[in-house]
């Protein structure tokens, strides 16, 4: 086990290294200079190469990296551009609106998918089977913000319930934070759920084939009873796996619902350091998103260690 | 009323099973009736597809929800077909239990052996877990597993095809059952182990008194190990009777064709086996009259006109054949061999 976790952390580290090398090349290619664009198109030649020294854009290739690598290390990722204020503050900022409602959503579509799922499979062919796969697949095309919209007329508007945007902080205690994070989660998460339902609905089924659940149900075992006790623990992987990528869909993919719901989420931050090419700003934000897709990369598979007694002895 | 002691543990009165397939509505099973008394074994023989498991599953109460059974199967005089799965439930693992074919995907590879053999303890004699496991494991001693006090709580992947097979037989035989159905135990083993296992089986099931039903499509593996056996061929029983007998003067056309068809040490090199020809029909479309009509060589046209009647051909030994005069002149069998 211990030697499994070993590797995989070297494998992530590893992973780590290669994505921070391609992040950091594909962003210098880019064209346009960040200090001719912070001074405008008016300026003159010897300020523009005066902020190019300021910001160390004058420095060979290898050691601008290195900078930024021990930047991490020493826990300073240096002044945006365009706001002056340090990109880890910055960063951070979004990220207690982002994670949250990362979690929230996934929770959220965890609890919507593994009931319907389960339910289906159960019931495979029958009229609830039938109705609730209907359901899932109007799930599956709706656009979220849309649903988002409605979800602002019906709870926000209508109703008076909850408010139809904006991010209240954790500074008064967690409920006026979730609650405002309510409306965007569920509409993130109804797109997401739908989908895991059907891959968890397949995968129920695919395993109730297996020759161990008619063992099962010759021992004397109820229908139920083989589905939680034999069926469902075979059927995470999958489904753990299409988990994860939606969790880390949910850190990065967001920035359409927080646009509807006026969210200052790391999506948006990426999107405006992009156009004000605050590059500083998005080669970090980029470096952290890759490293939390890998991480919760990590997660899954340390879990299907712990899911699956075969996964110990092979390596992953 | 007859008297218990006489009376048969388990009595099938014209079983019919109607499958849904892929390819339509297939009479998988037609007019199947035996009866065994306790301790008696019998063999069901027959090709993929003839029926055989699909009559030990509906035993079993484990057909599909869609299946369509006829006529009655009757566990000391309780009526079983068309029982509540709840009702069932409660026969199965405990009087009447199933080994399968394939110990490799039997087992759930997710939880250990040792709490997959305890299983039915718990559910149906109530153990506690400590009990459970200790019961486990005199089970797992029994059947032959080594260091099974370690081996307990090893998964099913750590074990050999037949260590598996030991295993799935110490889940069946854990709460002594009346009736074990061992459904092509060994057809997925080495030939070495093979002869392992169904030792094991006749051992426990002569220790324990147990009734046995054994499938195989191996005329070997039924010759040495049952009392009585029943061919099959498309859904229905062609032949029946006690094994000496049958092995010794064969009736049907199609026992005789499997009996030829068998692999002979000694044969030279090159010996071509022989076949039957022709191909098992499709239980979707099976034809009015005999089932075997259209690959046997005795075929005439009144084999297909209507299935044949059950001929009685020795002591307690019937043939499904209109042409049994022209078949067992042939003497084949023990006694030509």
């Amino acid at each position: 086990m211990s030697v499994f976790v070993l590797r995989r952390v070297l494998t992530l580290l590893a992973t780590l290294v290669g994505a921070s090398v391609i992040i950091f090349l594909v962003l210098d290619a880019l064209p346009g200079n960040a200090a001719q664009m912070l001074m405008g198109a008016d300026a003159s030649a010897d300020a523009v190469r005066a902020l190019t020294v300021k910001l160390g854009l004058d420095q060979p290739l290898a050691v601008r990296y290195l900078q930024w690598i021990k930047g991490f290390v020493v826990g300073d990722l240096g002044n945006s551009y365009v706001y002056g204020t340090p990109v880890g503050s910055l960063i951070a900022e979004r990220l207690v609106l982002t994670i949250p409602l990362a979690i929230m959503s996934m929770l959220i579509t965890v609890v919507l998918a593994l009931s319907a799922g389960i339910y289906t499979a159960a019931n495979h062919n029958k009229l609830g089977d039938v109705g609730v796969m209907s359901l899932t697949q109007i799930g599956i095309a709706l656009p979220n913000f849309w649903f988002a919209i409605l979800l602002v007329l019906l709870f926000a508007v209508r109703l008076q319930w909850l408010s139809a945007g904006g991010f209240a902080g954790w500074e008064d205690g967690i409920w006026p934070g979730v609650k405002s994070l309510l409306l965007p989660s569920i509409s993130l998460a109804v797109v997401q759920a739908a989908i895991l339902a059907r891959v968890t609905r397949s995968a129920v089924l695919e395993v109730l084939r297996e020759d161990f659940v008619r063992t099962a149900r010759a021992k004397g075992l109820g229908k139920r009873e083989v589905l939680w006790s034999h069926v469902l623990r075979n059927a995470m992987i999958p489904v753990m796996t299409v988990m994860g990528l939606q969790f880390a869909n949910l850190l990065a993919g967001t920035i359409v619902i927080e646009n509807v719901f006026y969210l200052p989420g790391l999506g948006r931050l990426i999107f405006q350091s992009i156009a004000n090419r605050d590059l500083i700003v998005v080669r970090n934000c980029v470096m952290l998103l890759a490293a939390m897709v890998v991480i919760v990369n990590f997660v899954v598979d340390v879990l299907y260690a712990f899911i699956d007694p075969r996964i110990k002895v092979h390596d992953l | 009323m007859a008297d218990p002691a006489t009376m048969p543990l388990i009595e099938v009165d014209n079983l019919g099973v109607r499958l849904n397939t892929s390819r339509g509505p297939a009479q998988a099973v037609r007019g199947v009736s035996f009866a065994l008394k306790r301790g008696e074994t019998l063999g069901l023989v027959g090709e993929s597809g003839c029926g055989k498991s699909v009559t030990a599953l509906s035993l079993m109460g484990l057909l599909p929800d869609s299946a369509v059974i006829t006529g009655s199967i009757k566990l000391d005089g309780r009526e079983l077909a068309r029982l509540p799965d709840a009702d069932y439930c409660s026969l199965r693992g405990n009087r009447i239990s199933m080994i399968f074919q394939e110990p490799m995907t039997a087992l759930n590879p997710m939880h250990t052996v040792g709490h997959q053999v305890a299983e039915p303890l718990r559910r149906h004699k109530k153990y506690s877990a400590a009990h459970a496991r200790r019961e486990a494991i005199a089970l797992l001693d029994r059947v032959g597993l080594p260091d099974p006090a370690r081996r307990i709580d090893a998964y099913p992947h750590q074990f050999s095809g037949g260590q598996r097979q030991r295993v799935t037989i110490a889940m069946a035989l854990a709460c002594e059952p009346d009736l074990l159905i061992a459904d092509e135990p060994t057809t997925a083993l080495d030939v070495t182990i093979q002869g392992q296992i169904l030792d094991l089986i006749a051992d426990l099931v002569e220790e324990r008194g147990m009734s046995m039903i054994l499938i195989s499509h191996d005329l070997g593996v039924i010759a040495e190990n049952v009392q009585r056996m029943m061919v099959m061929y498309g859904g229905t029983v062609v032949e029946s009777g006690p094994t000496d007998e049958v092995f010794r003067r064969m009736g049907h056309p199609y026992t005789q064709g499997l009996f030829r068809a068998r692999p002979k040490l000694g044969a030279r090199k090159g010996t071509r086996l022989t076949t039957i020809s022709g191909t098992v029909p499709e239980l979707a479309d099976l034809p009015v009259g005999c089932a075997f009509g259209e690959r046997c060589p005795l075929v005439e046209d009144k084999c297909r006109v209507a299935l044949p009647p059950m001929v009685e051909v020795g002591p307690a030994h019937v043939v499904r054949c209109v042409r049994t005069d022209v078949s067992m002149a042939a003497n084949v069998g023990a006694l030509s061999a």
